[in-house]
């Protein structure tokens, strides 16, 4: 029962941890976001990496792609896909997310986050074709 | 016992090859590189029995006069591959499979490992 919300306190340092006065002195407020994606990134690969050793192959993309809509954010956030946090900062560690369990599956893409109606939140996911 | 196992990256470059120290190794680097293709061919070809697909463990990919080699896909595109001697007629399938499951296991306890960078070749310090 205590899971879900460690991950939540956990969360919310490391926002604020990265957006306090220091980082932002120094001119380094973009460089924060990054570092939080890039964080989601390595953790969604890690998360990614566990979740899939016991299922079936995917046959293609698509498979990836509703796997991780629907196995890893349940397992991740408990929750279905479309309740979320709004607020660009909170939104950088879940993009970072997506886009580290897409790579893992070989998929190589650019999540962006938009805030629509409060308090819903869309990822929009662009697929990136060699 | 296996006489060689090797662990190869998306990109199809390896991860970590290792062979029993008596054992010619550039042999088995070349048998393992060979039997990339045959993984290839499997991953990608259209079965018609659906079934063979949804599975991660390929099974015998080639066998020579005196090895044989099997093979096992993860979803993340990893693949593991062990070679053994023909001789060696008591190795059941399952315990393939067991060993795979193994590699597989320790193989995602090394990606969850934070100073792991995904892509790095695997070597214990």
């Amino acid at each position: 029962m205590a899971d879900e919300v460690l991950f939540d306190y956990l969360h919310m340092e490391m926002i604020h941890e990265f957006f306090n006065e220091n980082y932002k002195k120094e001119g380094k407020s973009e460089e924060s976001m990054t570092t939080l994606e890039l964080l989601g990134f390595r953790v969604g690969q890690c998360v990614i990496e566990r979740l899939t050793k016991d299922s079936p192959r995917f046959k293609d993309e698509l498979d990836a792609m509703k796997f991780t809509c629907k196995d890893f954010w349940m397992s991740v956030y408990k929750k279905q896909i479309d309740n979320l946090r709004t607020n660009h900062q909170f939104l950088a560690f879940p993009c970072g997310l997506i886009r580290g369990a897409l790579s893992n599956l070989g998929i190589t893409s650019v999540v962006t986050a938009e805030v629509a109606i409060m308090p819903a939140c869309k990822f929009q996911i662009q697929i990136q074709r060699v | 016992m296996a006489v060689c196992v090797a662990v190869i990256a998306k990109e199809n470059y390896p991860l970590y090859i290792k062979t029993l120290p008596n054992e010619n190794e550039l042999k088995f680097h070349y048998t393992v590189h060979t039997s990339l293709d045959v993984i290839e061919e499997r991953i990608h070809s259209v079965s018609k029995n659906t079934n063979d697909l949804r599975e991660l463990y390929l099974g015998l990919l080639y066998p020579t006069e005196d090895y044989k080699v099997y093979g096992y896909v993860t979803n993340s595109r990893i693949k593991f591959i062990i070679v053994i001697e023909s001789t060696n007629a008591t190795i059941r399938d399952n315990e393939i499979r067991s060993m795979f499951r193994k590699l597989h296991n320790a193989y995602t306890d090394m990606v969850c490992n934070p100073f792991y960078t995904n892509g790095d070749i695997i070597e214990s310090t």
